[in-house]
């Protein structure tokens, strides 16, 4: 029963932190047809924004829940100008793009960050199920990342810029003839994506040591979970990590977490075989 | 392309490779014969990028993943049979079989352009996480196949060199696999060109140009596009085993971002849609980075502080820095690579000296 208890949280954990590092990604892709390959370096900017700000003496959630994403978000803006808007309805040209910037920020912070920056402590110490003992923070990340999801929704859903942001996607010219100034909506939506990942980043940071590659440790997971979810943000993001989070998480228990990683990519694969515009190419269409 | 410049082109390649072939041996140091091998895998690699994305266009972010499927299979292959014409073989079947096997789901899904290029990447990097923990991570234990440890991150030392064919004593030595390296590139380069001028070659051009069209007069997109896939993936996997050869050694770094990003930015700068392009651009771009070095080694240059943070200067010419505004300047500026833009600057002064030709006379 107690082991139970620990399979689910274990699980709920594992599509709740898929979510979460996926999401900003998500957004970008489904809102505007982009896709981020600078996703990890995002995760990356965040991690170290917060344990650069701990270790000025910041609070560790003033430090995750504020400047990790203001940081990556302001630093998404620039991305957007600089090299985004350049190349859009080009999705290769994006890809390539932002695959350069993605090694360029794994160079610089290696030039000017380094790989020995003390990280910090994971938080919220541990409490126990019957024999087991698991982490709050566990617990926390399930929270948060339930939260997330919940505010970006209810930010597309009720909310006059998420009105006017789901018109851009949809029909940029007719949005721009009614008045809306696209490109301020393209921008700001990178914003949210990007600060959506930097807040990812800052709550990785206590559980793994921030380093310049630390992206690539996620990148992948993200991306298949994006693309198996398919266009739409929300509910492509919710249904891939559902699926690919259980998945995984379950091999990981009968195996080891690699071979979990291994079969979280054969699944999606296969799913793409019977899905080629991932899961929302299907269901959910009309969904968020 | 003219049919004029075609024929200027395929001389002076021809040229080349009986220099590389003949000539250079005769004078050059053994040192640089070997970093010329080297530079021959690469090419090699590079070759098979420019096969697959610049004339299937098919975006194979993850090419090097077949690069590493052949080093990896010559280098089991070898320590446990002791002689190396079937590992070779095996290094070329092998990524086939996989670039089949993957092919098949992304051809047959009809998957879009910008999906496949994720996929790949990402069995890319799922194959660099396994194969780090083939020394513990992975099963609990070391894995072995037959007596070759596959060692996780540190990869597969010492391994044995090609022999010739029936004969496992008779190993090559630098010179040897010099002229083995550098022949394979040439023989894969002009095989290359050869098949773009079959009926199979033409036919993938036209996919690449208009699948719709393509498939409207009669022809399986799907079924083409696969078959350059495994085409290019044979030839990536051919490059690993040579790669394998020169060091004696194959480890996870060929799975890793950093090395199946350079592969795409070879193709980009060198040009898409040729094939000399990206052998050079190979060539000169594994120079710099080999002159470079990674900066996470190397020792602090300077110290700032920032906001009361410090920050460490290393070498600020990091080869990811590099590689990296690389890629960004050329999608940005100069999209078709540096061979199309010369072939711009070069018609106009073939068509005068045609026109200065059918004057003259």
């Amino acid at each position: 029963m107690d082991y139970a208890l620990v399979v689910l949280i274990q699980v709920a954990y594992a599509i709740a932190s898929l979510a979460l590092i996926s999401v900003g990604l998500a957004i970008i892709f489904g809102m505007m047809r982009v896709i981020n390959f600078a996703h990890g370096e995002f995760l990356m900017l965040g991690g170290f924004a917060t344990i650069i700000a701990v270790h000025q003496g910041a609070n560790l959630w003033v430090a995750m829940f504020a400047v990790a994403p203001l940081t990556v978000g302001l630093f998404g803006i620039v991305v957007e100008r600089l090299i985004i808007r350049p190349l859009y309805g080009r999705m290769i040209e994006t890809v390539l793009a932002t695959w350069g910037l993605s090694l360029l920020m794994i160079g610089v912070a290696s030039v000017a960050i380094g790989y020995y920056r003390e990280g910090v402590a994971t938080p919220l110490g541990s409490f126990a199920i019957g024999i087991y003992r698991e982490s709050g923070y566990t617990l926390f990340i399930i929270a948060v990342s339930a939260l997330v999801l919940l505010a970006v929704f209810a930010l597309l859903r009720f909310t006059r810029f998420g009105l006017i942001a789901r018109a851009t996607m949809q029909n940029p010219g007719m949005a721009a003839s009614l008045g809306v100034n696209t490109r301020r909506v393209y921008a700001l939506t990178f914003f949210v994506g990007s600060a959506l990942s930097g807040l990812a980043g800052g709550l990785i940071a206590p559980l793994t040591s921030i380093v310049p590659n630390v992206g690539t440790a996620y990148i992948a997971k993200a991306f298949i979970t994006v693309i198996g979810g398919g266009a739409v943000a929300l509910a492509g993001t919710l249904s891939a990590s559902a699926l690919f989070g259980t998945v995984s998480q379950i091999v990981a228990f009968l195996a080891t977490p690699i071979i979990g990683e291994v079969a979280l990519l054969i699944a999606a694969i296969a799913l793409l075989r019977l899905l080629p515009e991932g899961i929302t190419g299907r269901y959910f269409r009309r969904s968020l | 392309m003219s049919a004029t410049a075609t024929r200027l082109g395929l001389a002076a390649m021809v040229v080349a490779a009986l220099f590389f072939l003949f000539a250079l041996p005769r004078f050059a140091e053994l040192y640089v014969l070997n970093d010329i091998t080297v530079y021959a895998a690469m090419a090699t690699l590079a070759l098979s990028l420019a096969l697959v994305w610049g004339f299937g266009g098919i975006l194979s972010l993850g090419q090097s993943v077949f690069f590493g499927i052949g080093g990896y299979a010559y280098a089991v292959a070898a320590i446990n049979m002791g002689e190396s014409t079937v590992p070779v073989l095996l290094g070329v079947a092998l990524p086939m079989a996989a670039a089949a096997l993957l092919g098949y789901f992304m051809f047959y899904g009809r998957v879009s352009d910008v999906y496949l290029a994720v996929i790949t990447l990402t069995v890319s990097l799922i194959f660099y996480h396994v194969m780090v923990a083939t020394s513990g991570g992975l099963t609990g234990g070391q894995i072995k196949i037959g007596s070759a440890a596959l060692g996780g991150y540190n990869g597969i030392p010492g391994l044995p060199v090609v022999n010739l064919p029936g004969d496992p004593a008779a190993q090559l030595d630098f010179e040897g696999m010099y002229y083995f390296a550098v022949g394979t590139l040439f023989l894969v380069y002009f095989g290359v060109r050869w098949l773009l001028t079959t009926r199979f070659g033409r036919v993938a051009v036209a996919i690449r140009e208009n699948e719709r069209r393509a498939e409207l007069l009669g022809y399986d997109a799907r079924l083409y596009k696969l078959g350059v896939y495994v085409v290019g993936a044979g030839i990536a996997g051919l490059a690993g085993v040579l790669y394998a050869n020169w060091g004696g050694f194959i480890s996870p770094v060929v799975f890793n971002i950093f090395f199946t990003a350079q592969v795409i930015v070879w193709v980009m700068v060198g040009g898409l849609g040729t094939l000399v392009g990206p052998m050079v651009a190979a060539v000169a771009l594994q120079y710099v980075v080999t002159e470079l070095g990674a900066a996470a080694t190397s020792e602090i240059k300077a110290s700032a502080t920032i906001l009361g943070v410090r920050f460490d200067a290393r070498d600020f010419l990091d080869s990811n820095v590099v590689l990296g505004v690389v890629f960004i300047v050329f999608t940005l500026f100069v999209p078709k690579g540096v061979a199309p833009y010369v072939q711009e600057k070069l018609a106009p002064w073939f068509a005068r000296r045609r026109a200065d030709g059918r004057a003259a006379p």
